[in-house]
C-alpha cells in the first residue's frame, strides 16, 4: 500500500548504474568546445565508452520507464496519459483528463494491449486522479520518488500520449531538465490550483497531462499536468509544470479509498508585511489556527516542518496537504516563537466539489479568458483534430463485463466500491493483529499515570468505567455516546475507548456508518504529525459516527490502532487519544494491545496512562461483572 | 557615471580565458560541475527587473543580468523601462530600485544600476571567444515571471545550432540590431526572458537572451540570443556615455504598428518614414495607405524621419483623431484612421 515499502521487485533496476546522464553532458560539452568545428566520428575517434555505457543506461531507465506509461483514451472526451504506480493496476493520472471521461476508459501500455480500466479517486483541486487497470497483478509500475530531493539543472524526461499519438500504445519520451522547483501556480479561471510544482523544459504538449515525469533513474518525481503557453498556441514553448510526486502521495491513501478528496485551508490568509514578514492578514475565529492561539498579524515562521519566507511559499505547502490533517505551525509574536498543532479545514463544500466533478461549474465551463496570462492545462482540451462532438447526456454506458462489480456511485465519492476495499482491508489487518477469543467480556486495563497514580479502566459490552485519582467516571457504551463526555476534561475518552474495543472485537462495520478517509503520516513519538523531508510512514484513517459522536481511528499497517480522534459534538474540541506499542510487543501483546496511551483535549493535555496490565475476560452467559445492565455478546450498539 | 573598466578587470577576464583555454585542451581535469551546480551559481547573478506593462501583449517583467558587484544590470531595452520605478529583484529575494543608466538603441540593450556593495555578480568577459553551433548551453531567465521573490528564476537547456547574422526586417517584429546571434534549438524566448542569461556548461556568460522576434508569416519565434562581446561593447559604450541615442521616453513615442502602419526599419538617425505594408484589416488599410507611401506629416505635423512620425502620434492622446498626409506617386493624399489607441493596446 505505501510506496514506501511496497514490494522491491525493481531493485535490480534501481540499483543499476544511475550515473551518467549529467557525466554524459559534461563530456559532450567537452567534446563540443575542445575541438570544434566537428568532433567525434568525422575525425575517426569513437565516442568514450563511458559516454556509451551511459547512453545505454539512459535508454534502458527510459524502456523501463515507458513500461509503467499509461495512455488514455477517452472516446469522444479525449484522453491522456498517466503512470502506473503499483502491480495491481493503479495508475495516477490528471482529475482533468479523467473528468471527461466518466466511470470507464480504455488504457494502453507499451506492451500492446489495450485494458480495461476504472475511475477509483479523484482530487479536483489538485488536478488529480486515480484509476485501476484490471487485467493483471503484475503490471510494471514506477516508484515515486521523494520530490523534495529534485534540484534544478536534474536530468529528467516525459513519458505521455501528447497530441494522443500513441496509437500504438507506445509512449512519447521527451527529456528536458529541472528549471525551477516550489513553484506556485494559482488557479486561473478553474480550481486547479498547482502548488510547489516541478517546472520542466522537457517538452509537454496536450496529451501529456497525466503522465509521469521521471527522474534519472526512472522513478516518479512529478505528474504533468499543465504548461505555460500564453501566445503561441497550444504547444510546448519549454514550461511544463509537473505535480510533486510527494503531494500525489499525500493523497494516494484517499484517492484509493475512492474519494473525491479536498485540499486544505488554514482559515487564514497570510500577506506579506512591508518589512518582508510574512503575517496572518486575516483569521477565521472559527478555525482551528484560531483556537490554537493564532492570530492576527503574527508572523508565520514554518508549516507542517517547512519555512515559510514569503506568501508563495505559504501557499506551496498549504495546497500539498489534504484536510482533516493536523500539521505543525509555528509562528512569532513579540519576538516570542510559539509551535501549535493545528488541524486543517476543507477549502470546498461538497456540493461544490460534487458540482466540479459533475462538469457543473467546473474547469470546462470557468474557461479561462482567452490571453490569459496563466499557465493552461495541456491536457483539458482535446488536440485541435480531435475535437468532441457535443457532450452526450450524461446517461452512464454500461460498464465493460472485465469492471462489473467495480464501481458504486454514492455522494461524496467517485467510486464507493473502493471505499470498501480499503475499509475491508484495514478490518482484515486490525483483526489479524488482535487474537482476542471471541465473543468477548469485559477489559480491565490497570497502570499508573505520570505522577504514578494508579487509574483503572472498564470496558463492558454495556457500561464503561474509569478510576482516576480525580474520581470515577462511567458512560452507557451502548447508548448514546455524545450525552457524556467522560472523564470530565477528556473531550470524551470512555467514549474513545468503548469505540476502540468494539473497532478490535467487531471490526468498522460494528461502527455504523463507517469509511475509509485515506492516510496520514504516522505519529512521532513526541505525538506530532510533521511532513518531514524523507519520505514518510503512513497510517490509514476509519471513519465512524456512532452514537451520536463522530470517531477517526488512526490504524498502522500491521492493524495497530496509534490513535483516535473523537469529537461529542461537530464544533466541539475533541478528545485525541494517541497509544504507544513496545517494540519486542509489551504488556498487551498477546491480544496486540498498546503500552500506553496519551489523551489531549483542546489545548491541554489530560495525561499519559501507562499500562500495567490488561485482562480481556470472555463473555459470561450471564453477566459482566462490572456492569448492571449485563448485556452479553457483541457488538452492542452495532449498526449496519 | 562609472568607468568602462568597472566590471571587467582585464586581469580576470585573462585568466579565466586562460584556464578556460587549458580545459579545452586538456580535456576535463577533475569533476566538472553538475548541470545544477552550474546553474545554482550563475542563477545568483541573474535578476528579475519589473517596470512599465501589465497591459495585453506587453510584459512588465523581464530579466537582467547583474554584471558587476557594485550594482551594474545589463537588460534589453524595452517598454519594460518606460517607467520612472524600475525594480530589480536578486535571487535571495532582495529588492533594488534600480535607475536607467543607459540604452545602446542598435543593440537594444540597456543597463542599469542598483546601489549595493559586494553583489553576486555574472561577469562580462568581452573576449571570450564566441562558442561554436553544437555547443550545448543554458538559459536562466524570468519566463512568464513565474519566479517570485527569493525564488530563483527558470534554467533550461539547449544547443546552439547557429551563428548567423539576425535577419528579422520584412514582415516581423522590427529588430533594429543587424549584427550575429546566437540561434538556439530550444525556447528560450518567451515572456520576460528577454534580457536573461545564456551560460556555458562551465558557468560562464556567453550571451543574453533577445526580445521577442516573431514572424508575421510563418508565425514562428525565434530563439536567440546575442553574443557576448556584442552585449560588452553595448555596456562599455553606454557606461561611457557613447550610446547613441536617447532612451524612449514615458510614453512619448506611440508605435505607429499598432494603427496597422507598418514602416521601414529604423537604420538610420533620421530614416525617411516608407510605409512597408499596412497590416489587413487595420485602420491604416482601411483608410487606404500603401506600400512606398511616404508620410510626411501627422495631424498637420511635419515629420521628417520615423521616429519623428513615433513622437508626433505620441504627443496625441488616446482617442484623439490621426490624419496622416502621405506623398504618393508624387501628389499629396490625406488619410484619416480615426481615433488613435491606447499605447499599450493590442492592434
Amino acid at each position: 500500500m505505501q510506496p514506501a515499502t511496497a514490494s522491491r521487485r525493481r531493485c535490480d533496476w534501481r540499483s543499476a548504474r544511475a550515473v551518467p546522464w549529467p557525466a554524459l553532458v559534461a563530456v559532450v560539452v567537452a567534446t563540443a568546445t575542445a575541438s570544434r568545428p566537428a568532433a567525434g566520428a568525422e575525425a575517426g575517434t569513437a565516442p568514450p565508452d563511458s559516454v556509451l555505457a551511459a547512453e545505454r543506461d539512459r535508454v534502458a531507465v527510459m524502456a523501463r520507464a515507458s513500461g509503467a506509461a499509461v495512455a488514455i483514451f477517452a472516446g469522444d472526451a479525449g484522453g491522456g496519459s498517466g503512470v502506473l504506480v503499483s502491480p495491481d493496476g493503479y495508475a495516477l493520472t490528471n482529475f482533468h483528463v479523467v473528468q471527461p471521461a466518466g466511470v470507464a476508459m480504455k488504457c494502453g501500455l507499451s506492451d500492446g494491449r489495450l485494458y480495461d480500466a476504472v475511475l477509483v479517486g479523484l482530487d479536483p483541486t489538485g488536478d488529480l486522479a486515480l484509476v485501476k487497470l484490471v487485467g493483471r497483478d503484475d503490471f510494471p509500475w514506477a516508484e515515486l520518488a521523494d520530490s523534495d530531493t529534485v534540484a534544478v539543472g536534474d536530468p529528467c524526461f516525459a513519458a505521455g500520449n501528447p497530441f494522443l499519438l500513441a496509437t500504438d500504445f507506445q509512449p512519447s519520451v521527451s527529456a528536458g531538465i529541472v528549471s525551477g522547483v516550489h513553484r506556485y501556480q494559482g488557479p486561473a479561471g478553474t480550481i486547479l490550483e498547482y502548488a510547489d510544482c516541478i517546472q520542466v523544459d522537457a517538452a509537454i504538449n496536450p496529451g501529456n497531462s497525466g503522465g509521469a515525469l521521471f527522474d534519472a533513474r526512472g522513478a516518479v518525481i512529478g505528474i504533468n499536468g499543465r504548461a505555460s503557453f500564453e501566445k503561441r498556441g497550444r504547444v510546448n514553448v519549454g514550461v511544463g509544470y509537473a505535480i510533486s510526486s510527494n503531494q500525489a502521495r499525500h493523497f494516494l491513501g484517499a484517492l484509493k479509498g475512492g474519494r473525491i478528496v479536498d485540499h486544505a485551508t488554514l482559515g487564514a490568509t497570510v500577506a506579506t508585511a512591508s518589512d518582508g514578514r510574512v503575517v496572518v492578514s486575516d483569521i477565521l475565529e472559527s478555525s482551528d489556527a484560531y483556537r490554537r492561539g493564532l492570530r492576527y498579524d503574527d508572523e508565520v515562521v514554518a508549516l507542517a516542518g517547512r519555512p515559510v519566507r514569503t506568501v508563495n511559499a505559504f501557499k506551496n505547502v498549504l495546497g500539498t496537504l489534504p484536510s482533516g490533517w493536523r500539521v505543525p505551525l509555528v509562528y512569532r509574536r513579540g519576538g516570542q516563537r510559539h509551535e501549535i498543532l493545528v488541524r486543517l479545514a476543507a477549502v470546498h463544500a461538497p456540493a461544490e466539489l460534487e458540482a466540479i466533478v459533475s462538469g457543473e461549474g467546473g474547469p470546462r465551463q470557468r474557461r479561462r479568458t482567452p490571453g490569459s496570462r496563466r499557465p493552461q492545462a495541456p491536457g483539458d482540451e482535446p488536440p485541435p483534430d480531435e475535437a468532441p462532438a457535443a457532450p452526450a447526456a450524461r446517461e452512464p454506458p454500461p460498464l465493460p463485463d472485465a469492471l462489473r462489480g467495480l464501481h458504486e456511485a454514492r455522494p461524496g465519492f467517485a467510486n464507493f466500491h473502493f471505499n470498501l476495499v480499503e475499509r475491508d482491508r484495514v478490518a482484515a489487518a486490525i483483526a489479524a493483529r488482535h487474537p482476542v477469543e471471541r465473543p468477548a467480556g469485559t477489559w480491565r486495563v490497570v497502570g499508573r499515570l505520570t505522577d504514578k497514580e494508579a487509574f483503572r479502566i472498564e470496558l463492558a459490552p454495556a457500561r464503561a468505567s474509569i478510576d482516576l485519582p480525580t474520581g470515577t467516571s462511567a458512560i452507557d457504551a451502548a447508548g448514546e455516546l455524545d450525552a457524556n463526555p467522560a472523564p470530565p476534561g477528556s473531550g470524551g475518552l470512555l467514549a474513545a475507548l468503548v469505540l476502540w474495543r468494539r473497532l478490535i472485537l467487531d471490526g468498522p462495520r460494528s461502527l455504523g456508518r463507517t469509511t475509509y478517509l485515506g492516510t496520514v503520516p504516522a505519529a512521532t513519538a513526541a505525538g506530532a504529525e510533521p511532513a518531514g523531508t524523507a519520505i514518510p510512514v503512513y497510517d490509514d484513517v476509519l471513519d465512524a459516527a456512532v452514537g451520536g459522536v463522530e470517531a477517526r481511528f488512526i490504524v498502522a499497517a500491521d492493524g495497530a490502532v496509534t490513535g483516535i480522534d473523537l469529537w461529542t459534538a461537530p464544533d466541539a474540541e475533541p478528545c485525541e487519544v494517541r497509544f504507544a506499542y513496545a517494540a519486542d510487543g509489551g504488556v498487551g501483546d498477546a491480544v496486540g494491545l498498546p503500552r500506553s496511551f496519551t489523551v489531549r483535549h483542546a489545548d491541554a493535555a489530560f495525561g499519559t496512562f501507562t499500562i500495567d496490565e490488561v485482562v480481556v475476560e470472555p463473555a459470561t452467559e450471564n453477566a459482566d461483572s462490572t456492569g448492571p445492565a449485563a448485556t452479553a455478546g457483541d457488538g452492542a450498539g452495532a449498526e449496519r | 557615471m562609472s568607468d568602462t573598466i568597472q566590471g571587467r578587470p582585464a586581469g580576470g577576464a585573462g585568466a579565466l580565458l586562460a584556464l578556460a583555454l587549458t580545459l579545452a585542451l586538456a580535456g576535463p581535469v577533475s569533476r566538472a560541475a553538475t548541470p545544477g551546480e552550474t546553474i545554482a551559481g550563475a542563477a545568483r547573478g541573474v535578476v528579475k527587473v519589473y517596470g512599465a506593462g501589465g497591459v495585453r501583449g506587453l510584459e512588465a517583467y523581464q530579466t537582467g543580468i547583474l554584471v558587476t558587484p557594485a550594482g551594474h544590470v545589463v537588460t534589453v531595452l524595452s517598454t519594460v523601462l518606460d517607467s520612472d520605478t524600475i525594480d530589480c529583484v536578486l535571487d535571495d529575494g532582495r529588492r533594488y530600485p534600480a535607475r536607467l543608466v543607459g540604452a545602446d538603441p542598435a543593440r537594444e540593450l540597456a543597463v542599469l544600476a542598483i546601489e549595493g556593495e559586494d553583489l553576486p555578480a555574472l561577469p562580462l568577459v568581452a573576449d571570450l571567444p564566441r562558442v561554436a553551433p553544437g555547443t550545448r548551453v543554458l538559459a536562466l531567465s524570468n519566463l512568464f515571471g513565474v519566479a517570485v521573490g527569493d525564488e530563483r528564476v527558470s534554467a533550461q537547456h539547449g544547443v546552439v545550432s547557429a551563428v548567423v547574422p539576425l535577419e528579422a526586417r520584412r514582415g516581423s517584429y522590427e529588430a533594429p540590431y543587424r549584427g550575429t546571434v546566437y540561434l538556439l534549438d530550444c525556447t528560450t524566448n518567451n515572456p520576460g526572458s528577454p534580457g536573461g542569461a545564456l551560460i556555458d556548461f562551465r558557468g560562464r556568460l556567453v550571451g543574453v537572451l533577445g526580445k521577442e522576434l516573431r514572424a508575421s508569416a510563418s508565425g514562428v519565434w525565434l530563439n536567440y540570443a546575442l553574443p557576448i562581446d556584442e552585449v560588452a561593447k553595448a555596456y562599455d559604450d553606454i557606461v561611457a556615455g557613447r550610446a547613441s541615442a536617447p532612451v524612449a521616453g514615458g510614453g512619448t513615442r506611440f508605435d505607429p504598428s499598432l494603427l496597422g502602419v507598418l514602416l521601414v526599419p529604423d537604420l538610420l538617425d533620421r530614416t525617411p518614414p516608407f510605409l512597408e505594408a499596412t497590416r489587413a484589416g487595420s485602420a491604416a488599410a482601411a483608410a487606404g495607405l500603401r506600400a512606398d507611401d511616404l508620410l510626411v506629416a501627422v495631424n498637420g505635423r511635419t515629420v521628417p524621419s520615423r521616429r519623428a512620425v513615433e513622437e508626433a502620434l505620441g504627443a496625441l492622446a488616446t482617442g484623439d483623431p490621426v490624419r496622416l498626409t502621405v506623398v504618393r506617386g508624387g501628389a499629396i493624399v490625406e488619410c484619416d484612421l480615426g481615433p488613435r489607441p491606447a499605447a499599450g493596446e493590442a492592434p
